[in-house]
């Protein structure tokens, strides 16, 4: 079996067409409401995305992460956290985030360039972007740590984290440090890996020789491989494993089988090394028209409601574009702001002679810039 | 408590101690850290006194010894890490360096990484590789990170409190040669402040600036000099290599007009680069003399039987003081 087949270990629930499917160990009840408020989450994010990929492509961002194809894995694992549960990113996350409930527009300032995360992590339980591919999961494992030590496992009142990452994480070291530190002190720690077969260029294959969720047997704690397409599926497992970990059984690894529709970044150039007919197959397996079908053939919504989801997700894009353009450049001086939480007269000095050094323009009437 | 006569290593292991004591979210995580009392018994009895959950024996990973305070600072805790030797902190340099140094700046100041890495640096134990390296200048040139290096067990004693005390992540350094030295050490004493340099030994000739395992070799060669009729040698510890407080350097530059700066790390943009580059913005019309560097030779550590040779020592150090009377 290639690494790269999803398999018959697959766990699915609602198949591409659109058929709600019975798996033996995950079960989802939810009501019609909550069906279209899935279908409604995922049309906003991808709405999000594609607004952002605009904004880029129009200058107004330099770069952008886009999830397309992965909304599913996102809303199905975003959604299965409780309020306490923390999440820590890597830097495609964006409907993660908004189930965080974060203002997707300070999400985009990372990548306009204005901040380097404006959200705080300690109101949304979303910690901020990590670009160091794989550095995020020990800070979740020593997080996830924090929570046992608070006494907020195995209890009502537990807490349980879930570290994202992607199939080329999993060759980095940080990446297999966490699982140990997690396996070995029982953290109550989900380590979402989302597959989407491609580290910006380099296929699965590159990085593995066995199915990424068998990794975790070897590591001390089960791993599974859920439909990451699969929104219902996504969000079964994940709840089920955010559970495990609240009841201090330890961590899970879920696989999260899907694929990147998109490039990598808006700087990426997919046609190099994937062909096209892999890209139209995938296309079949598209997390939000199974849902859209699913909702269609159960009568759960109208051609009002549908309409009405399109009209929000306008107006999201509306709003986001809007407050993207309105997004002001940093003062000069916030180069040197919150370096150190002690302060640092150092800093305050090179600040006051950088100030002095621009007055000088100012007064001459030059910029400069 | 009055004052007692401790090693430095003991110092360090009371300092410890007291932290753990007045503050529930410390924690002290490391490489035989535990049942062990750490390869250098500076967290001897700590374990068995504050358990398991805030004395962590950890798994072998430097980088995920760093990675996981990070994740337990960000839930409240203060992890004081223990890197087992210098030559072993590398794995987590990048944990160190775009992780903790950034986390404060990056999130606009929401999140705080109240981090100790203490580290034994230096060589001079007759150690094999990796075990005698002075990593200080990495660090120091991170900016987000504070460095620190006590030189004698009253400031290890006092540096690992307010090392701890403090909201800002610093990687503190042990001379672990001095490690088993003895000075007294006054628990209820007014404690310097941590990032500030101190001038151990007056004189009025030159001035000679160590840190760390230096600064003993700096009495040492102050002495010498002194008892031999020579020159009067003013001694300022560093103490903080990042912020540096040089304000006593140049006070001290100014009065005898020479410096010698002197540290086992390579001298090649070492901190006494950056300290020669100061002092000469600073006290140019004071200077009687080039600032000079003695350090260790710009090679990798050698092995043991040759380390005498590399590591400064009181006589280069004293050559070093003649030489700036050649201008």
């Amino acid at each position: 079996m290639s690494v790269a087949d999803p398999g018959p270990e697959l766990i699915q629930l609602l198949t591409p067409e659109g058929e709600r499917v019975d798996h033996p160990d995950y079960s989802l009840e939810l009501t019609d409401g909550e069906y279209r408020d899935l279908y409604r989450d995922l049309v906003l994010v991808r709405r999000i995305d594609l607004e952002a990929t605009a904004l880029q492509r129009q200058g107004e961002l330099g770069i952008w992460a886009s999830l397309l194809g992965q909304e599913a894995a996102q809303i199905g694992s975003g959604r299965a956290m409780a309020p306490q549960d923390m999440a820590f990113p890597t830097y495609r996350e964006h409907a993660v985030g908004y189930c965080k409930g974060v203002d997707p527009l300070k999400m985009l300032g990372l990548f306009r360039g204005v901040d380097q995360g404006s959200w705080d992590p300690r109101e949304s339980n979303f910690h901020l972007y990590t670009i160091v591919i794989g550095a995020q999961c020990l800070h979740a494992t020593g997080y996830a740590m924090g929570i046992q030590k608070d006494g907020k496992v195995g209890g009502d009142d537990g807490e349980a984290v879930i570290a994202y990452f992607g199939d080329g994480a999993t060759s980095q070291g940080d990446v297999n440090e966490a699982f140990i530190w997690a396996s070995v002190f029982e953290a109550p720690v989900v380590f979402f890996c989302q597959n989407n077969q491609y580290a910006i260029s380099e296929p699965l294959e590159r990085q593995t020789r066995v199915p990424l969720y068998r990794r975790a047997a070897g590591f001390g704690f089960p791993g599974v491989r859920v439909d990451g397409n699969d929104v219902l599926a996504t969000l079964a497992v994940t709840r089920a494993a955010l559970d495990r970990a609240r009841q201090g059984e330890g961590p899970t690894l879920v696989e999260a089988y899907t694929y990147r529709m998109g490039a990598h970044t808006t700087s990426d150039d997919p046609t190099r090394y994937r062909i096209a007919s892999e890209v139209e197959a995938w296309k079949l397996k598209d997390p939000i028209e199974r849902v859209r079908s699913f909702l269609h053939k159960q009568q759960l919504v109208d051609e009002a409601f549908l309409a009405e989801v399109e009209a929000e997700a306008d107006a999201l894009a509306a709003r986001l574009r809007a407050g993207c353009l309105a997004m002001p450049d940093p003062a000069p001086s916030a180069i040197f702001d919150h370096v150190y939480a002690d302060g640092s007269p150092e800093l305050d000095a090179q600040r006051e002679s950088f100030a002095r050094y621009l007055s000088r323009f100012e007064e001459a009437g030059t910029d400069a810039r | 408590m009055p004052a007692e006569t401790l090693t430095l290593a003991k110092a360090l292991n009371t300092g410890l101690r007291t932290a753990l004591e007045r503050d529930p979210k410390v924690l002290v995580m490391g490489e035989d850290v535990g049942k062990l009392g750490g390869v250098f018994r500076v967290t001897d009895g700590l374990q068995k006194d504050f358990g398991e959950d805030r004395v962590i024996d950890t798994p072998l990973g430097e980088s995920a010894i760093i990675g996981t305070a990070i994740g337990l600072a960000l839930r409240g805790y203060r992890p004081v890490c223990e890197i087992q030797f210098d030559g072993f902190v590398y794995p987590a340099y990048d944990q160190i360096v775009s992780q903790l140094a950034k986390m404060h700046y990056r999130s606009q100041g929401r999140l705080r990484m109240p981090i100790v890495v203490r580290i034994p640096f230096g060589g001079g134990i007759g150690a094999v590789e990796h075990h005698s390296e002075s990593p200080e200048a990495y660090f120091a040139h991170t900016a987000g990170l504070k460095v620190v290096a006590c030189s004698n067990p009253a400031d290890a004693h006092w540096m690992i409190r307010q090392a701890i005390a403090s909201d800002d992540p610093i990687v503190f350094l042990e001379p672990k040669r001095r490690y088993w030295e003895k000075a007294p050490v006054d628990p209820d004493a007014e404690p310097y402040p941590l990032f500030a340099s101190r001038v151990l030994r007056e004189g009025t000739d030159c001035t000679v600036v160590a840190y760390g395992p230096m600064v003993r070799t700096a009495l040492d060669a102050a002495t010498a000099s002194a008892n031999e009729g020579g020159r009067s040698l003013e001694v300022v510890d560093l103490r903080s290599l990042s912020p540096l407080d040089l304000g006593p350097v140049f006070a001290s530059v100014r009065k005898t007009g020479r410096l010698v700066v002197v540290h086992e790390a390579p001298g090649n943009l070492g901190l006494g680069s950056e300290v020669a580059a100061r002092v000469q913005e600073e006290c140019f019309y004071s200077l009687e003399s080039p600032v000079l560097r003695v350090g260790g030779f710009d090679t990798p550590y050698p092995p043991a039987r040759l380390e005498e040779e590399y590591l400064p020592d009181l006589d280069r150090l004293l050559d070093a003081v003649d030489r700036t009377y050649a201008y």
